[in-house]
């Protein structure tokens, strides 16, 4: 992106400035070299953005941001309905509430270390994965709506998890607002028999040590410390919340003409909060996030089934679910306003400050856990969000690495085969479905995350607690 | 050529091309579903029908994509063979696609197409042929 289109507001802050029908400014959180890595067509899309009815303070993106669907992947952009305010389908994406779930074992590196094969292989054999997988739970089309209703609430009432799970998830395991009318029979049929299942892509399974920590006391509120062993899931709503994408595109692409709204990019289809399309869709996408919910909390029961079985002197406990793909409705301040806001974050992760009421209470002094999961063989990180997150950036944060290289350039580059060697070499163990997904998702194809989350560190919008390496990796 | 993959940052585009209209949609299906599967390996053993509606013809690519791949995953299928008929005004599909049951070992899926997408959404005719392409997220 060239440097001088910016304004540079602070060491990791630039401004896209005011101009045609921009409503509010653009803003990037990120150094100046990521800035310079970053595709023109983010700056567009934030600009584009930046000029839907109701936005509030200005169109965000964090520093992983790259092209995306009319919103970047990486943005973030509020909407107050009371001014007219969208619901787009851009900000959200056909991966509902895509997101990280990670949970404590209170085992050490060096206990798991020496089993670490046999670990692996009976999570690959246990928590389906890949095209084609399917689960071990086969619903009918009630009980699909009872999971587009209840979410993680559901799947413990049917026995998977326990009750305090859901003190550590967002919304508390349950997302208000789903209604499971507005949900296609083409989407819930789709997801009859995929719920516990981690699907393909970019979506994981590791298990992972504390390798270095920054913040020793938030370190020891979240329950761990050097040495500790959790393990992280990253999947979504599955094939359920891809339907909904698919449906409401079309449905919120004639909304937006109905409504007058100018649009300069397709992808932006939106409607009004306040209107019957817009609220349908807003309970749609609220059902996905229910099913997405559901799905992290049948495969986290699947870790503890594994660990009883290869391991039982591990207690499987949560430390917290995230989000990435959603629309929430938050109370920020606006030029010192108490405002309801729809937050829409496209591949970046909600990370709330210290006293916020959505964090769960033991976490509330030192704020929300922010779980950035990085690629295949590099490290992940987890971070707490922070009160300048909150004034800066609706209390978000970074959602991954971002990626580098296309997937057609990884294929070309990589091979599958090589990468699962090199890693073994290395102490990590790759159970993968398809060596050509392992090449699409090579360490190389992706930005380096030190430097992303360096980035949202140095930013403030959220503050480094812990580093994590893999062990194992499980991919569809 | 009749139909390719582009590079889109995060994910893949597609294009078919076409003498016709609908051979270009057809070549976009190909496209697409070779994002997942090497076309070679998938044999035509069952046709599934497909009607598609939508208020432009560029639209309708979408719809016509988005179709194939729910009904892909709700029979269990990869398809690899299609043949539209596509009304007048270019807002309304039939159409036929052909393949056979997903095997995980003979068919080695890359990745899975989540949706075909408006990005980079262009129907249209260059040069004396067809053109039918889009963004797919994976």
């Amino acid at each position: 992106m060239e440097l001088n289109s910016l304004v540079r507001k602070g060491e990791y802050e630039w401004e896209i400035p005011k101009r045609g029908d921009m409503r509010v400014p653009g803003r990037i959180f990120a150094s100046r070299r990521l800035i310079e890595e970053m595709d023109d067509k983010v700056r567009e899309q934030i600009s584009n953005v930046a000029s839907l009815p109701g936005i509030q303070k200005a169109s965000l993106a964090m520093p992983d941001a790259h092209w995306g669907y009319g919103f970047p992947i990486g943005g973030v952009g509020a909407f107050d309905p009371e001014e007219g305010g969208v619901i787009c389908m851009g900000g959200i994406g056909f991966d509902i509430s895509c997101g990280v779930r990670t949970l404590r074992t209170g085992l050490s590196v060096e206990e798991v270390k020496p089993r670490i094969d046999e670990l692996a292989e009976a999570l690959f054999r246990k928590v389906p994965a890949g095209l084609g997988s399917r689960g071990k739970l086969h619903l009918s089309m009630s009980e699909i709506d009872d999971v587009l209703r209840g979410g993680a609430v559901w799947a413990v009432e049917q026995g998977y998890g326990y009750q305090e799970d859901l003190e550590y998830i967002e919304e508390k395991g349950r997302m208000p607002g789903a209604k499971p009318e507005n949900v296609s029979s083409t989407a819930k049929k789709r997801q009859l028999h995929e719920v516990g299942t981690l699907g393909s892509g970019n979506h994981y399974l590791e298990v992972q040590y504390v390798s270095e920590v920054y913040d020793a006391e938030a370190a020891r509120t979240y329950g761990i410390d050097k040495g500790s062993v959790v393990i992280s899931v990253h999947c979504g709503s599955r094939a359920l919340g891809h339907q909904i994408g698919m449906d409401y595109i079309k449905e919120l692409y004639k909304a937006a003409k109905k409504y007058g709204i100018p649009i300069k990019d397709r992808e932006l289809a939106c409607a009004p909060i306040k209107s019957p399309e817009g609220e349908r869709y807003f309970s749609a996408v609220a059902a996905g996030i229910n099913c997405a919910l559901a799905n992290r909390q049948v495969i986290a029961h699947l870790v503890r089934e594994v660990f009883q079985e290869v391991m039982p002197e591990a207690k499987v406990e949560m430390l917290y679910d995230i989000s990435h793909n959603t629309c929430k409705v938050e109370e920020h301040r606006v030029d010192g306003v108490r405002k309801t806001l729809y937050v829409h974050r496209k591949g970046s992760t909600r990370a709330l400050g210290p006293g916020r009421n959505e964090v769960p209470r033991a976490y509330r002094k030192v704020g929300q856990p922010v779980l950035i999961g990085g690629t295949m063989g590099t490290c992940s990180f987890i971070l707490r969000g922070t009160e300048e997150g909150l004034e800066k950036a609706f209390g978000s944060a970074c959602h991954g690495a971002g990626r580098a290289k296309s997937r057609r350039q990884a294929k070309r580059t990589y091979r599958g085969e090589r990468i699962i060697q090199e890693l073994r070499r290395k102490g990590i163990v790759i159970k993968a479905h398809s060596y050509a997904g392992v090449a699409e998702e090579a360490p190389g194809a992706y930005k380096d995350v030190v430097e992303v989350v360096n980035a949202v560190h140095s930013a403030g919008l959220a503050r480094k607690v812990v580093q994590l390496k893999p062990l194992a990796c499980i991919k569809g | 050529m009749e139909y390719e993959t582009f590079d889109h940052e995060a994910d893949v585009g597609i294009r078919g091309y076409g003498r016709t209209l609908e051979e270009a949609f057809e070549n976009a299906a190909k496209a697409m579903f070779s994002v997942m599967v090497d076309l070679r390996r998938v044999r035509p053993l069952k046709e599934f029908h497909v009607v598609a509606e939508a208020p432009d013809t560029e639209t309708l690519l979408v719809e016509w994509l988005n179709q194939l791949l729910a009904l892909a995953h709700l029979e269990g299928y990869l398809f690899a063979d299609f043949s539209v008929k596509i009304s007048e005004d270019g807002t309304r599909l039939e159409g036929y696609a052909r393949g056979e049951p997903v095997d995980r070992h003979r068919h080695e899926i890359a990745v899975e197409v989540k949706g075909a997408t408006y990005a980079m959404l262009e129907v249209g005719k260059e040069g004396g042929r067809y053109r039918a392409q889009c963004v797919v997220d994976v």
